[in-house]
């Protein structure tokens, strides 16, 4: 264990700069509740809802993690319940099945708070758009602040949503 | 005559040039199969329903393979599942999606389409049980299901799990889907079996269509798809690792599974390999600039990957927790056809790249690791041997990379109207089944993927009985199941 800490401690840091934010999202991310950020801090706390995607963008999500990315250094870290989170990050189409967690989810959640709809099944069902079985987009069931496009998003893409949250006016 | 035979035999051919045997036969015959099921003479590939119609793929003790037909009257079926358990959840996804009744079997709960009414768990009966639910939404970033435990203190007692939150109506969405439509939505069924489930498929209609792909669309697909078991399982072994609270390893081996997404999309333009492989062979080529990314990726997982199987089979304090742990009975792996690194860490010694050979594994030299421990820890070292085999297998792939086509001229497909198809592949879980039946106007009449979580889940309950509660996590993630997959 001793030479794969030497080891990664004179190799550097992997973690890589971060991604400039798209204009578009940076707008709308000014557009949010800028007293209710202001009150949270420089940090969001997120609580991520599987709704019924393929786990694609879960994969891309957890990437996040890793030292290339390593989310954390930017305030925003995933928790384990809605009642500590600040933002939704949600994915798939919503499946029927889904539903009613997803809601009880949703009002687990303490205001302020955001939601942000990560993948495109999660903004237009991509191709379970006419399936019996789901119920339509994130946004036919709660509220969406910020979309991410991407089948799935990669995480950059996923990393300059979220920045776009903390983006200020 | 083998038992297999005999029962085709007893049968009308559906089609007599399909590239495994299928025949239409009585209930006579369909109840034999569930007895030698049962008596572990046959393993069962896979149940599914069809308005009117029960299907069944079986596996012969000489690894042939056949399908059988059963035809409902006013409805209804013999069921396996009450003679043969692995089909029991099979037949309650048949019926909740072509209502087909199996007739005899005692648990009819819905199971893929829950509607509004309560569930109800079985019974559990003793002094001082609690129980604990846990999901749909879980506390990490995983896949929706609920976990109902009930315990004796900490140890479980008993674990029923609950599945289908992600069903998406897979199946409805592909009958009358043209093949390209349908393969875009192959690829989308469990995100991460993308190549596999993309390979099962474009085999299924290729075989429908009896046609081969060019040799340079077979070795690339080979690629890819051990590209795509790679990523999984240095991402499995990290978070098997982790969920043992050694976080080390889930950071050294999280930078390699980067590694390999990065040469995936320096190679064909997507991370995860999604829409590669396409009916009739792959939808991108190769350039020398991605021979060169695979390189280096390969020779970073030489030097990186054995100090960290060094730095597993050295740390007491991890093997306290992975050895012994979540133990899955051989027995139990034989009797429920159990493939992957699930199976084999139990004995099982079945992988469908070599007992149910394809390209371009037929060609390759590899060996497929079994231990016979069934615990977290065999587990874990099938898997680290995996990953050394599928870097092998690369290497033999890309040093006699065929020139030539990637994908077969326009209109193959014309061969496939009308005819149906199946093919397995070994994905990073075990082995996807896909099966399908064309119209006479080129689309899908029905088609119909399992994956191997269906017969892994349900012993994900017998490996943690008697376990701690805080074992879970760690029994879960060595199996690592999918949802999406298994829900549809």
């Amino acid at each position: 264990m001793r030479n794969i800490l030497w080891d990664g401690f004179f190799r550097g840091a992997l973690t890589e700069p971060a991604p400039p934010v798209d204009p578009e999202m940076a707008a709308l991310g000014a557009k949010l509740d800028a007293a209710a950020r202001r009150r949270l801090g420089r940090g969001l706390a997120i609580r991520e809802v599987d709704a019924g995607s393929c786990n694609g963008c879960e994969l891309e999500v957890n990437a996040l993690g890793n030292c290339f990315y390593d989310l954390e250094r930017f305030g925003l870290r995933f928790v384990a319940s809605p009642r500590h989170a600040d933002v939704l990050l949600v994915t798939g189409p919503v499946a029927r099945n889904m539903r009613e967690a997803l809601e009880r989810t949703f009002r687990a959640t303490p205001s302020p708070k955001w939601v942000v709809a990560a993948g495109d099944c999660a903004i237009g069902c991509g191709v379970y758009a006419n399936s019996p079985a789901c119920i339509g987009s994130v946004g036919a069931v709660i509220p969406v602040d910020i979309q991410i496009r991407g089948c799935p998003p990669t995480p950059v893409a996923l990393l300059q949503g979220m920045l776009a949250l903390l983006t200020r006016d | 005559m083998s038992d297999l035979a005999e029962l085709l035999a007893s049968g009308d051919p559906v089609d007599a040039e399909a590239t495994w045997p299928h025949a239409l036969v009585g209930t006579g015959a369909w109840e034999e199969a569930g007895r030698l099921l049962a008596a572990g003479d046959l393993t069962l590939l896979g149940l599914w329903g069809e308005t009117g119609f029960v299907h069944m793929a079986l596996l012969g003790a000489a690894a042939e393979v056949a399908v059988l037909t059963v035809a409902c009257r006013d409805g209804r079926f013999p069921s396996i599942g009450r003679m043969h358990p692995p089909a029991i959840r099979l037949e309650r996804a048949a019926r909740d999606l072509f209502s087909v009744v199996p007739d005899g079997l005692a648990d009819l709960r819905p199971w893929l389409i829950h509607g509004t009414a309560p569930y109800e768990f079985l019974p559990v009966e003793g002094e001082d049980l609690h129980q604990i639910p846990v999901g749909p939404v879980h506390a990490g970033v995983i896949e929706p299901g609920h976990f109902r435990f009930t315990c004796d203190g900490e140890t479980v007692v008993r674990l029923e799990a609950r599945l289908g939150y992600t069903h998406k109506g897979v199946e409805a969405l592909l009958a009358g889907a043209t093949i390209a439509e349908a393969a875009k939505i192959a690829g989308r069924i469990s995100g991460d079996t993308t190549v596999a489930y993309a390979f099962a498929f474009a085999r299924a209609v290729e075989a429908a269509a009896r046609v081969a792909v060019p040799p340079r669309a077979q070795a690339l697909r080979g690629l890819v798809a051990e590209l795509e078991r790679l990523a999984n399982h240095l991402g499995d072994i990290g978070a098997i690792c982790n969920d043992a609270a050694f976080a080390i390893m889930l950071v050294n081996c999280g930078v390699l599974r980067e590694r390999v997404l990065r040469a995936s999309a320096a190679c064909f333009g997507h991370r995860l390999c999604q829409d590669v492989i396409v009916p009739g062979g792959v939808a991108g080529d190769i350039g020398t600039a991605g021979v060169a990314a695979i390189g280096d990726l390969l020779a970073e997982i030489d030097r990186r990957f054995p100090p960290l199987v060094r730095l597993y089979d050295e740390t007491a304090s991890l093997q306290d927790r992975t050895v012994g742990t979540g133990r899955l009975d051989a027995q139990l792996a034989r009797q429920w056809g159990t493939g992957g690194p699930i199976g084999r860490a139990s004995g099982r010694a079945f992988d469908a790249r070599r007992d149910l050979p394809y390209p371009p594994y037929d060609r390759l030299s590899f060996t497929v690791p079994v231990r016979e421990q069934g615990d977290v820890d065999a587990r874990v070292w099938v898997r680290i041997r995996e990953v050394e085999q599928s870097v092998a297998m690369i290497r033999q792939i890309l040093s006699a990379l065929p020139p030539g086509a990637i994908r077969l001229a326009e209109g193959w497909q014309g061969g496939a109207t009308g005819r149906e198809g199946m093919a397995l592949t070994e994905a990073f879980r075990g082995d996807v089944l896909a099966w399908l039946r064309l119209r006479p106007d080129g689309r899908i009449a029905r088609c119909h993927f399992r994956d191997a979580s269906w017969f892994q889940w349900p012993l994900l309950e017998a490996a943690i009985e008697g376990n701690i509660v805080a074992d879970f996590p760690l029994c879960n993630k060595s199996f690592n199941c999918s949802y999406s997959g298994h829900d549809l």
